[in-house]
């Protein structure tokens, strides 16, 4: 039996620096997603509940195709399918350069997608919670659409969306863990390679679930700090 | 006597901006639509789908037979996990509360990997124990890593729906001298599984979805296949004609699952 | 709505530039190499998380002789070669077998090394030869598209073949007891068994070469068309194999040639 604290060490013979870097690229990638599938979740939402049927529809379908595929499907789509056509397409244009996706961007799109097709799903049902009158008082004082939105309508969205995107997030930070099977190094990778090295896999991938139990327990209790500083303006 | 009414005439709809956006929109996905039809269409050779095509086929099956048994013995596990969440003991109920937290707060692949290379690790003590023709079989360790998985979810899910049915129905049960288990039996978990039903269907459908990770392990359900067809030709087709089956099994079960639903609940209909 | 495709655009527009890197700059002859990384000993990371092996000391060898700039990306197996025709590198050198399935898809320099594949067994296995009769009935591990897994599938059709990602996972599987034979490269066997980890094995046999199946040796994948870079690659495996550097290489991994005949 080796010593567990010794395939833990920092430093050359030890595994605990490799671990910190897979965590950092984890929680990198997490963060950098989160972004890009909020805005798209956002503005499918917008589209979804809009009175036009056909951005009704075009939001439908994207939900549907990205809810509906699993998401390492959607990841190897991404990360070899969308490189294949961008190049194709660069070549057809006659650019001799090529575009290289790694698995780094490759991830943050893929997952940012899955994202935003729940995440519309969460902000549209708060839309609907958001009372038809809210918008007519905005009006009613003299604000345009976009000021009506965005400082009388987003406050209460975010408040209500809250909770579910909160959930979305917990999701998220699980869902990276696809991303090492496209190569990049992150917590599941990094014990992967060390658990096949040193041939301990129960103690590393073990190691890999508490420090996605971990980024779990500080995430959640961050995002319940969040909520409750959203709802010191409500009175119950 | 008919009066003639005369109907004002339709309102012209105006091209909005949102009106032009959304058509745009959705003729660019008819376009990748049509797209990608055209060449999975040109792509189409005989050869490869007579010689792979049964392979997509038997995918589809493992993925089923191995979301479906899961997915039973899951709900047969959560429902003492559930009882345990709603124990007023309190070690009872932490120890469920660890083993919920603990499934749900990790990735299912990490999962995977713990059981099947994690406990591999331990073939001398398996094989002891007697377990070993069961740990040592790729479809049956990812059959037990989605059985604990979904186990946890299940149990949240009958646990908030538990609790969502009303005090009274506990209460007008006992002054009618009904035992516990029988009240729990026939009139609560009825109602509690009608309030489930609807996140029922969705951990289902994530189910099948996340069953995806099993092909790292050697198991060839359908993204399995579609790996394995994808080493052997290196075309791109077999993931997309995958990500079709994908989307074709989720969106019928969401049709079956609503017209399930909207029958179950039809006395609830106002 | 026009705004949501601005930004959709924006957004679409700044991710492309951060993925953006013109690969294009041939006069200063930059390489991305891809390799495995778990394919010991001719490509694995250590501990440290750093390549070594025979083929990364080669490439670094042929890198040096092409006056080229060369940069290591590791890659798993059964996406190396998508991952080459999608431009993710220039050139595999990982171990790569010359084989007539794969000329459909990339171009090959010349072999760099060729060695025979064998079968590697539990010490207390019953089985007796490396022939299709021998081995029915039982679970063999194999790492997925590779020539092995070919051999595997195309000859042990009364058995259990398994394909694994990689091959570090189907020794841990036969020292864990789920496979009956693993069969793979002679070298790599060998340097397993060498290893604490390969305790649990032996060696069973080799198998004679099928041409069809196990091709002529490895040999380094570029995409295709690009001749001037494998005429590149050609002259330089020339050059290493008469200025001595090559046989450097060999001797600090083998204590035979691997060049082979």
């Amino acid at each position: 039996m080796t010593d567990a604290l010794a395939l833990l060490s920092f430093g050359p013979e030890g595994w605990g620096d490799e671990l910190a870097r897979g965590v950092l690229v984890t929680v990198a990638l997490a963060l950098c997603t989160l972004p890009i599938g909020l805005t798209i979740g956002f503005f499918v939402a917008l589209a979804k509940q809009s009175e036009e049927p056909s951005l009704r529809l075009a939001g439908n379908i994207y939900t549907t195709i990205f809810r509906g595929l699993p998401e390492l499907l959607t990841l190897f789509l991404v990360y070899f399918g969308v490189q294949i056509g961008i190049n194709a397409l660069l070549k057809l244009l006659g650019s001799g350069t090529t575009v290289e996706i790694n698995s780094f961007v490759a991830g943050m799109f893929a997952l940012g997608v899955v994202f935003s097709s729940y995440a519309s799903e969460t902000f549209l049902s708060a839309f609907r919670a958001i009372p038809k009158g809210q918008y007519e008082g905005g009006y009613a004082v003299g604000l345009s659409y976009g000021m009506t939105m965005r400082l009388v309508v987003l406050p209460q969205l975010i408040r209500i969306a809250l909770p579910g995107l909160s959930n979305l997030w917990l999701v998220l930070l699980k869902d990276t863990a696809l991303v090492s099977v496209v190569g990049l190094s992150d917590i599941l990778r990094q014990t992967s390679i060390a658990s096949r090295v040193t041939k301990e896999a129960f103690f590393f991938y073990g190691i890999a679930c508490l420090l996605y139990l971990a980024l779990a327990l500080v995430s959640g209790a961050a995002l319940r700090r969040i909520e409750l500083r959203t709802e010191r303006g409500t009175s119950r | 006597m008919r009066t003639h009414v005369e109907k004002p005439p339709p309102v012209a709809r105006p091209w909005t901006g949102a009106r032009i956006a959304g058509n745009i929109v959705v003729a660019l996905w008819a376009l990748t639509g049509i797209g990608l039809a055209w060449y999975l269409a040109t792509a189409w050779n005989a050869e490869l789908v007579d010689k792979y095509g049964m392979r997509f086929l038997s995918g589809v099956g493992t993925t089923f037979t191995l979301v479906g048994a899961s997915l039973v013995a899951g709900a047969l596990l959560s429902l003492p996990v559930a009882l345990a969440r709603l124990s007023k003991n309190r070690l009872v109920n932490g120890v469920a509360y660890a083993y919920v937290y603990a499934f749900r707060g990790t990735p299912l692949l990490a999962q995977v990997f713990l059981v099947y290379y994690g406990l591999g690790q331990f073939s001398d003590a398996l094989k002891a124990a007697g377990l070993w023709w069961f740990f040592r079989d790729a479809w049956y360790c990812g059959f037990f890593a989605f059985t604990l998985n979904t186990a946890a979810y299940q149990a949240e899910i009958l646990r908030g729906a538990i609790q969502s049915v009303p005090r009274g129905q506990w209460e007008g049960a006992q002054s009618l001298g009904l035992p516990r288990a029988v009240t729990f039996f026939r009139i609560i978990l009825p109602q509690a599984l009608i309030v489930a039903l609807r996140p029922y269907g969705n951990e289902i459908i994530l189910m099948i979805k996340g069953s995806a990770v099993v092909a790292i392990i050697t198991v060839y359900d359908l993204f399995g296949q579609a790996r394995w067809v994808f080493s052997k030709t290196f075309d791109f087709q077999a993931y997309l004609w995958a990500g079709i089956m994908y989307l074709i099994i989720v969106e019928t079960l969401r049709i079956l699952w609503d017209a399930l639903e909207a029958r179950l609940t039809r006395h609830l209909k106002r | 709505m026009t705004r949501t495709n601005r930004i959709a655009s924006l957004l679409a527009a700044s991710a492309l530039a951060l993925a953006a890197t013109a690969a294009g700059a041939q006069e200063m002859m930059k390489l991305k190499i891809g390799t495995e990384g778990a394919y010991p000993p001719f490509n694995n990371l250590t501990a440290d998380g750093k390549l070594e092996g025979f083929d990364v000391d080669i490439a670094k060898a042929l890198c040096e002789e092409m006056k080229a700039e060369c940069e290591f990306v590791t890659q798993d197996w059964d996406g190396i070669i998508p991952a080459l025709q999608a431009g993710k590198f220039d050139a595999i050198i990982a171990s790569m077998s010359i084989t007539d399935e794969r000329k459909e898809k990339v171009d090959f320099t010349n072999k760099y090394y060729n060695t025979p594949p064998a079968i590697a067994v539990p010490k207390d296995s019953d089985i007796k030869g490396v022939t299709k009769e021998d081995l029915a009935g039982k679970a063999i591990g194999v790492q997925g598209s590779t020539t092995h897994s070919n051999y595997a599938e195309a000859t042990f059709t009364d058995s259990d073949v398994k394909l694994y990602p990689t091959a570090d996972e189907y020794k841990l599987d036969i020292a864990n007891g789920r496979l009956d034979a693993v069969n793979d490269d002679i070298i790599v066997l060998q340097e397993w068994l060498a290893s604490e980890s390969g305790a649990c094995c032996k060696i069973l046999g080799t198998i004679k070469p099928v041409p069809e199946i196990h091709g002529l040796g490895a040999g380094i994948a570029i995409r295709k068309g690009e001749t001037e870079l494998a005429d590149k690659f050609n002259k330089a495996i020339d050059a290493i194999r008469a200025n001595g550097k090559y046989k450097e290489i060999n001797d600090k991994y083998f204590d035979f040639d691997a060049f082979g005949g």
